[in-house]
């Protein structure tokens, strides 16, 4: 056992020419982040395109063609106008209650990890309660309830349906950090409850909570379109799910009119995509035991690997003749 | 612990989840302002379809039905019972015909899709995972980054592309619906064999977004699994690869397996939307009309029946981990 003090001084002495090189971003990381950046940014552009997503531009399913870069819905509105708003509304929807999902999940999952016994079994045994039901069903349930509901009650309530993965994530966490060391230090120091958590056991797990947080949010725009599409959206409102909706009610499918179906479709895939890949970029950045090494160093290990195999291999056919000096230097 | 206590203990807590469940399924839907047979039969009415004495007739029946004019204990109470007995009430938008009947009618369907899914989608989705760790470079490459892109995207894009491209576009498959208009669903090789042509694709596209995400989650148990101590030592002794790789299947597999009863909630959530962008006649299709009518009664069926199936899912993956793999029983007396 060393001294509690003695690895923070060894990581601080040993400073980085650039900090972000460590990080080791992969390829992967650079296109999840283009990817997720498009989507934010198509759902920016609503405010400068000249069209608005409630006008009246056309009749049922025009196609593509001038002034209607992607054709009109069945109401008659421009799906372009239409698809930038409903990207802002899914974003928006995914922010809120990722941020929702994500405070509750790592309050609950912080406390049951660092406080432990009969209190950690009652809130994993509700959070494994909760996750057993599927989510979808609950959302439906409470959907169905609510009178009226506009894109903030619904980010809210996926929000509320969708902590435990964090919880469960976080907790595994905070209990093998609230073993540590430095968490004595900070209690025989006269830390309370709440200061331990924020700032002894919470920064070494936030690499999790970021991760759990990009998923979170690509849950809840998955969450929204799916109940948008059973018809249980935001009322008065555009998003993804809902453009579908009506593209599947108004037979857009069968009728050939791609541009009413593909571009939500496609956006939805990429933005779920994006953060998917975004999230598992990150974990391999934080954990390198994912990494695989990239392929140029890896071959110049290889070429190392062999040229030290051969020198070890000449140097033993050598040996029975000792007047021979070291095969020579490496080049 | 032993494994009846294992299985005694994860009981409970299953057993706790169906208890929030069917409190949820009954609670929820009475959370609307007023009495829910008002809402009801004013949306009823709203529609013209149905005249003020059928309107009253369906009222009465329905308070005396679930006993609105009763304490909510024993409303609660009534609506136990009615469930264990098997019985799930009458349907508002259709009036005489029994939940129970349009349930019956549209499970069939949905389980005929589903299970084959879940089944063929976990088995290929390992092997393919299990294999692209192993393996390692391009191809390890090429099969995660599409396997990510599969499992990222959800069921219903994928069938509504696969909807388009195969049954619109090509003309491959016919376009929506489960079975040829004029036959009448029965098992004659003549209907099998019409309803075959419609079932692939609501099937694929939900097995092969399925196999994306399994295969996901194995890659990343093997990789880890490859850097484990005992692999390490396993090499050092000069076991052969074959034999490591059979040790490191065993040990990446059995997380897979509580993957599998995760999964099987995402399925079925997404499964129901699959089936709207196919009109496949399932429960999925049969939940939308519900929920365009405020057919109380149905949805509510319809989310119990999902629920039950999920947790039952569930509960037989988990007994079937702990008895695969002793050291769950172990580790779950403090489940950490």
């Amino acid at each position: 056992m060393s001294t509690p003090n003695a690895p923070v001084t060894d990581e601080k002495a040993a400073p980085r020419a650039n900090p972000f090189r460590s990080l080791n971003f992969s390829g992967r990381f650079w296109i999840s982040l283009v990817l997720v950046l498009g989507v934010i940014l198509l759902g920016l552009a609503g405010y400068l395109y000249p069209t608005g997503p409630g006008e009246k531009v056309g009749s049922l399913y025009d196609a593509p063609g001038a002034g209607l870069p992607l054709g009109s819905d069945n109401f008659g509105h421009d799906v372009l106008a239409v698809l930038m708003a409903g990207t802002r509304t899914s974003l928006i929807i995914g922010l809120v209650a990722g941020i929702v999902a994500t405070t509750i999940g790592v309050i609950v999952g912080l406390v049951a990890g660092y406080v432990g016994g009969w209190f950690e079994e009652l809130l994993m045994g509700a959070t494994n309660v909760v996750l057993a039901i599927p989510s979808i069903i609950v959302l439906i349930l409470i959907s169905i309830s609510l009178p009226q509901s506009s894109i903030w009650s619904l980010a809210i309530v996926i929000g509320i349906t969708s902590w435990p993965w964090t919880a469960r994530a976080v907790r595994a966490q905070a209990s093998s950090v609230a073993t540590r060391e430095h968490i004595d230090v900070a209690r025989l120091s006269g830390a309370r409850l709440p200061g331990i958590l924020l700032r002894d056991v919470l920064p070494y797990i936030l690499s999790y909570i970021v991760m759990a947080f990009v998923l979170q949010i690509a849950g809840a725009i998955l969450a929204e379109s799916s109940l948008s599409m059973l018809g249980l959206g935001p009322s008065g409102a555009n998003s993804l799910g809902i453009q579908l909706h009506w593209a599947l009610a108004f037979q857009a499918v069968g009728g050939g009119a791609w541009w009413a179906f593909l571009p939500p479709t496609i956006v939805l895939t990429l933005v779920s995509f994006g953060f998917l890949l975004l999230q598992s970029s990150l974990d391999e950045v934080f954990n390198p035991r994912l990494r695989r090494g990239k392929r140029r160093q890896m071959k110049q290990a290889a070429a190392r690997r062999a040229e030290e195999a051969r020198q070890l291999a000449e140097q033993a056919a050598s040996a029975p003749a000792p007047d021979t000096t070291r095969a020579g230097d490496p080049a | 612990m032993t494994l009846g206590r294992y299985i005694a203990r994860k009981a409970g807590w299953y057993l706790v989840a169906l208890v929030a469940a069917v409190s949820l399924n009954f609670l929820l839907p009475r959370l609307v302002p007023g009495n829910p047979v008002d809402v009801i039969v004013s949306n009823l009415a709203r529609g013209g379809s149905i005249t003020g004495e059928q309107q009253k007739a369906i009222y009465e029946g329905f308070v005396a039905e679930f006993g609105l004019d009763a304490p909510l204990w024993q409303q609660f109470l009534t609506y136990l019972g009615k469930v264990f007995t098997g019985d799930l009430g009458t349907s508002f938008a259709n009036y005489p015909a029994s939940v129970n009947d349009l349930i019956g009618q549209a499970l069939p369907w949905s389980i005929a899709v589903q299970l084959p899914a879940v089944l063929i989608g976990w088995i290929a989705g390992n092997l393919v995972g299990a294999i692209a760790a192993f393996r390692g470079g391009n191809w390890d490459r090429s099969v995660f980054t599409s396997a990510l892109f599969l499992s990222a995207m959800p069921y219903y894009c994928l069938s509504i592309l696969l909807l388009y491209g195969f049954a619109v576009v090509a003309g491959i498959f016919p376009v929506g619906g489960a079975y040829s208009l004029g036959l009448t669903p029965e098992f004659s090789v003549e209907f099998l064999w019409d309803a075959l042509s419609y079932y692939w694709l609501p099937f694929l596209s939900l097995v092969v977004v399925f196999i994306g995400g399994q295969a996901v989650g194995m890659r990343s148990m093997a990789i880890y699994e490859l850097g484990g101590d005992y692999v390490n030592y396993a090499r050092a002794m000069g076991i052969r690869d074959g034999k490591i790789t059979q040790y490191i299947f065993r040990n990446a597999m059995l997380p897979q397996i509580t993957g599998l009863a995760l999964a099987i909630g995402t399925l079925v959530g997404g499964a129901l939307i699959t089936e709207l962008v196919f009109s496949y006649p399932g429960v999925g299709t049969l939940l939308f009309t519900a929920i365009t009518q405020n057919d109380y009664p149905v949805i509510q069926a319809v989310t119990l029946i999902i629920t039950v199936a999920v947790l039952v899912a569930n509960f037989l993956v988990e007994i079937a981990y702990g008895v695969i793999d002793p050291r769950i029983r172990a580790a779950s007396a403090g489940e950490k």
